[in-house]
């Protein structure tokens, strides 16, 4: 892991890499869409609503994945001073807002038909909710430490206290009571019928694939405006 | 028949919302990239 500390090795990997999982996400994601769309049958009790559920999940499930990958970033930033760490979690910071967004308004359009309603303030609604305003304190937090020279470490704090947040997400659904639906997919169990579960994983993977290459866009962006500020900087010394 | 047809405007309006956010995402963090690694090629050459 520290061989990536170095950014000459990073961006190695990472130009390749980012338009590789860029196409490879869009080309699945795209067939998984088209596949439940098009290709399963409408469910028995929610009709063709159902083919929400191959937006929504990947959705929710990468805006959790967002702040998770940004929590351990932050750990691994704070521990060891992983000069790239800080970067990572500030990448996956606008995609997992993304996906939140998406998975909320996904989720409310996929209520109205089957619950009769757009919203209710309930524990996993509410939960997401405050996921996605935690998004939007983040990205200011982090914004602030870039320009106005707050420490790099107080985004790294939030970033890890504001995982406390994921098992609240998780378990919503079990520990209150919810018009949304229990747990579906377990440790090595799934509630779905494999007509939609086949579909589903395929999504996953997609728009899984195009969440690494957003935040490998995102890192490479963000280490090369550094890289050019502090040229000019120096510059800027050398002449005066 | 009206049911189905209701059903369906909600699953074009989730895909609409989905696609078109997702690729405006990538779109964007796409471009930023572009941009800020030319920038760096700039004020390399400066």
């Amino acid at each position: 892991m520290h061989g990536f500390a170095n950014p000459k090795r990073f961006l190695a990997l990472a130009s390749w890499l980012t338009p590789l999982l860029i196409v490879s996400g869009l080309v699945i994601s795209a067939g998984a869409l088209w596949w439940g769309l098009t290709q399963v049958a409408p469910d028995r009790l929610m009709g063709e609503t159902v083919r929400i559920l191959f937006l929504h999940v990947p959705a929710a499930w990468l805006g959790m994945g967002g702040w998770t990958a940004i929590a351990l970033s932050s750990l691994v930033f704070l521990v060891w001073r992983h000069p790239l760490a800080s970067l990572a979690a500030r990448a996956a910071a606008l995609p997992g807002f993304v996906f939140t967004v998406i998975c909320l308004v996904t989720g409310s359009i996929w209520g109205r038909p089957t619950w009769g309603t757009w919203w209710v303030w309930d524990g996993r609604l509410t939960s997401m909710l405050v996921l996605a305003f935690l998004y939007l304190a983040y990205i200011a937090l982090a914004q602030a430490a870039e320009r106005e020279g707050v420490s790099p470490r107080i985004p790294a704090i939030f970033g890890l206290l504001g995982a406390i947040n994921i098992p609240i997400i998780n378990r919503s659904v079990v520990w209150w009571n919810s018009l949304h639906q229990p747990p579906s997919i377990t440790m090595g169990k799934s509630a779905i019928d494999g007509e939609f579960l086949a579909p589903l994983l395929v999504a996953v993977i997609g728009f899984s694939l195009l969440f690494g290459g957003v935040v490998l866009a995102r890192m490479r962006a963000l280490l090369a405006d550094i890289q050019a500020e502090a040229r000019l900087r120096r510059r800027a010394m050398e002449a005066a | 028949m009206r049911e189905a047809l209701d059903q369906w405007d909600f699953v074009a309006a989730a895909y609409a919302v989905g696609v078109i956010g997702t690729l405006a995402m990538v779109g964007w963090a796409w471009i930023d990239m572009k941009r800020a690694e030319k920038r760096r090629e700039e004020s390399r050459r400066k």
